[in-house]
């Protein structure tokens, strides 16, 4: 019955579980009672078929149960369901629980690492981490100091540790892990500390590693044929890492790893992005600073990269290419093909054929993008694909020491890392952005191993001459790439969406709010404010014949930045100051787990 | 004053745990207090009269070069943590008033060689920026645009007027960066 009911939805997602994707986790992912990958599934979709909570009934959800996480920075992720248990991990010190829905929760187990608080200030943005993952029955813990752990998910006992990389150079982790087949595939953070960033393969069952793919580099070490990998369709080239850089300087180049990678078990492909190239000002790394801002497609057993894309060339505002990379099947011009959909954070959402890397669609997805003009769509083009950079907003061509003002969207992205979700109901994507802009002084910077390698100062501000606001909730369609609707938020939305069968879609808000919405119309039917601002995903899971909503709470990351204190627009009238409150106004530290049902 | 000051410091950690309490800016000293208002300049700097550096703010509002160069590293190397315009954020102080209630020695000690509150309910921590250059060269500048901060003798945002850099400034800059 189960897999019945699965078969509609793989007929939209491409679910297509082959033996290869790991079969017992894939199974797990088939199943809508669990919620065994942080991604929701493989695809990144973070849409569920339980539909016991709906539009109509929405309204009654209540608090059903919550729990403390003992912790108090920014909480982002989710836990993990696999039958009666549920995982949930914190932000640093990365503890994670075991809790046994059979028995109200109580904690079956806790793993405490034990780490030098030395990482702590060199992780950029907080000490936030997003979740484990599960696997042949192992959690996989991607600790803060870049220790990956795999923990019995019996017992939490230890089954093995490797150390991923090297905090003292800037090497930390933030992001979960995608367990592949028999390998867990993993990332690294650190693109304001010059690091060069990597993705790598461990096995499964003992820890070893098999491969490990660099942003930039020799083809030896960024593992790109010159033949057969192509960029927009055309080889890469021999040396492609290297050869748009200046010197050494792809040695501290930056393309850190850190955001979330989908699979697609039939096509044998892993995809993410890399981030912006070290330092934050462009005049000291001239080139385009291949393979940072990149969409990439690598083979999970060899790491060999097929196709890449390079969104924004020679980076001059920050733009990490690192967000969600969303795996669907839609018609096209009345052809079925396998899609890509990508809502970078430079403002534009790229879709693409994540078969051949093809470029499909790239449009803004906030009206306020305002550093390009647009992505070359000609092919014959010598500048097929590239942003056209608008001279105003160009922090290179202004220059060192200029102030360039005015640039939407600020280095935190139209959106971040904050994963949207995707309805094949309702054809739509459900993005939660910011919709914030800056001004933006790149100055020169000399390296220290280590240490921050930043080099630009920024302002951030609400966008001018709209809302007032800082984000948005919108409705995008991938196809005509367009925004179908948008919702107003007086905060950038931070939280990770959640689509389900329902017709329901859920966000939280930095203010501390789970909101529920109609995923047809946005129009909003509950809300509830939980104990702390939300940076956390929406996941949901069924135990004993009841759906389940959770939500983690915790104010912290990026968001608690800026917005702690409030933004001011330099711009701006007196008067309008005011307007623009601080979240300090609205929600205070906290760690919770808040989960949510309806009434018996 | 040097007693007063101490205990401020002693207890500001736990108080800025989120962002400034408003209480506390009322102990804060004003921009007259001798412990802030310059008493000379030399090459382009400020100085109080117990020679510690600090800012200067013209009547229309220009600001030394110090102050403008402080506000820019502030916002490259210390901001992703400590927030916009030293106002705090989340998980770490307002550094626009540890300027104030720490003494200078401190203040740049603890740049220097870090610091750490890890326990039960916090784990702050503060890096050592004593091999940073692009800290350290600058930490001069950094600190008069925090007590500029915090005494709002200029205001949050870039300020909009400055003197230029000094020739001696520059000098010391080259030789400093290498």
């Amino acid at each position: 019955m189960k897999r019945i009911l699965l078969m509609s939805a793989a007929m939209v997602v491409g679910l297509s579980a082959t033996a290869s994707a790991n079969e017992a986790l894939q199974g797990l992912i088939d199943d809508p009672k669990q919620w065994a990958i942080q991604t929701g599934d493989y695809e990144n979709t973070r849409y569920s078929e339980l539909d016991q909570i709906t539009k109509d009934n929405v309204g009654d959800l209540q608090v059903a149960w919550t729990f403390s996480t003992g912790v108090l920075r920014g909480h982002e992720g989710s836990p993990l369901v696999i039958g009666d248990m549920m995982y949930v991990h914190t932000p640093f010190p990365n503890i994670v629980y075991a809790l046994n829905l059979a028995e109200d929760g109580k904690i079956m187990w806790k793993y405490e690492p034990k780490q030098d608080p030395n990482v702590i200030p060199v992780m950029c943005c907080d000490t936030v981490y997003r979740g484990t993952a599960y696997a042949d029955d192992t959690i996989f813990l991607h600790q803060a100091d870049t220790t990956l752990v795999a923990l019995d998910a019996k017992t939490g006992e230890v089954k093995w540790s490797v150390v991923n990389g090297d905090p003292s150079i800037g090497e930390t982790n933030t992001a979960t892990v995608l367990p592949v087949k028999d390998k867990v595939i993993v990332g690294i953070s650190g693109g304001e500390f010059g690091i060069r960033g990597h993705v790598t393969a461990y096995d499964m069952k003992t820890g070893e590693r098999v491969w490990r793919a660099y942003s930039m580099g020799p083809d030896s070490d960024t593992l790109m044929d010159p033949e057969n990998t192509t960029h927009l369709g055309k080889p890469v080239g021999a040396e492609s890492g290297t050869n748009t850089w200046e010197g050494d300087q792809w040695k501290i180049g930056g393309g850190s790893t850190w955001g979330w990678y989908s699979y697609d078990a039939e096509l044998d492909l892993f995809y993410y992005g890399t981030g912006n190239p070290s330092t934050w000002n462009p005049a000291q790394r001239p080139g385009d600073n291949r393979w940072s801002m990149t969409i990439m497609a690598r083979n999970p057993d060899t790491g060999v990269a097929k196709w890449l894309y390079q969104m924004t060339p020679h980076d001059e505002w920050d733009y990490d290419g690192v967000n969600e990379m969303i795996l669907t099947d839609q018609e096209v011009d009345g052809k079925m093909r396998k899609l890509l959909t990508h809502p970078d954070r430079n403002g534009l959402a790229y879709t693409m054929d994540r078969e051949t890397g093809e470029l499909l669609v790239a449009e803004k997805f906030d009206p306020e993008v305002n550093w390009t003009t647009g992505v070359d769509m000609d092919p014959d083009s010598d500048t097929y694909g590239r942003p056209a950079v608008v001279a105003a907003y160009s922090t290179e061509q202004n220059g060192e020491d200029v102030n360039s003002t005015g640039i939407c969207p600020a280095a935190l992205g139209t959106k971040d890392q904050q994963p949207s979700a995707y309805s094949p109901k309702t054809g739509l994507f459900y993005i939660p952005t910011n919709h914030v802009c800056m001004d933006y002084e790149p100055f020169r910077v000399s390296y220290t191993a280590g240490q921050p390698y930043v080099g630009a100062t920024l302002a951030m501000y609400p966008a001018p001459g709209s809302h007032g606001g800082m984000g948005n909730f919108i409705a995008w369609d991938n196809i005509e790439g367009k925004i179908k609707w948008s919702i107003p938020e007086q905060f950038s939305v931070w939280s990770g969406a959640l689509a389900t069968a329902g017709d329901v879609v859920f966000y939280g808000t930095l203010e501390g709010y789970l909101k529920a919405i109609d995923a047809s119309t946005g129009d909003e039917l509950y809300s509830f404010k939980t104990p702390s601002g939300v940076i956390g995903n929406v996941m949901t899971y069924e135990h004993a014949g009841k759906q389940y909503i959770g939500i983690l709470s915790g104010i912290g990351g990026w968001a608690g930045i800026g917005l702690a204190a409030g933004l001011t627009d330099p711009n701006a009238g007196l008067g309008a100051v005011g307007g623009y409150a601080a979240l300090s106004d609205y929600t205070a530290l906290g760690g919770q787990l808040t989960v949510f049902a309806l009434p018996n | 004053m040097l007693t007063n000051r101490r205990l401020l410091s002693a207890g500001f950690v736990g108080l800025l745990a989120f962002v400034a309490a408003p209480g506390l800016a009322e102990t804060l000293p004003s921009r007259d207090d001798p412990a802030i208002a310059a008493a000379y300049e030399e090459g382009g700097r400020y100085f109080t009269e117990d020679d510690i550096p600090t800012f200067n703010v013209a009547e229309d509002g220009t600001v030394g070069w110090p102050t403008f160069s402080g506000f820019r590293r502030y916002h490259a190397e210390c901001h992703v943590c400590h927030g916009p315009d030293g106002e705090g954020s989340t998980y770490a102080p307002a550094l626009k008033t540890s300027a104030l209630t720490m003494d200078y020695y401190d203040f740049i000690g603890v740049v220097a060689e870090g610091r750490q509150k890890v326990n039960a309910s916090q784990n702050s921590v503060m890096p050592s920026f004593g091999t940073n250059p692009n800290v350290m060269c600058y930490l001069d500048d950094i600190y008069v645009y925090l007590k500029a901060r915090g005494t709002e003798a200029v205001a949050r945002g870039r300020p909009a007027k400055k003197e230029p850099k000094s020739d001696l400034i520059r000098e010391d800059e080259d030789a400093c960066m290498g």
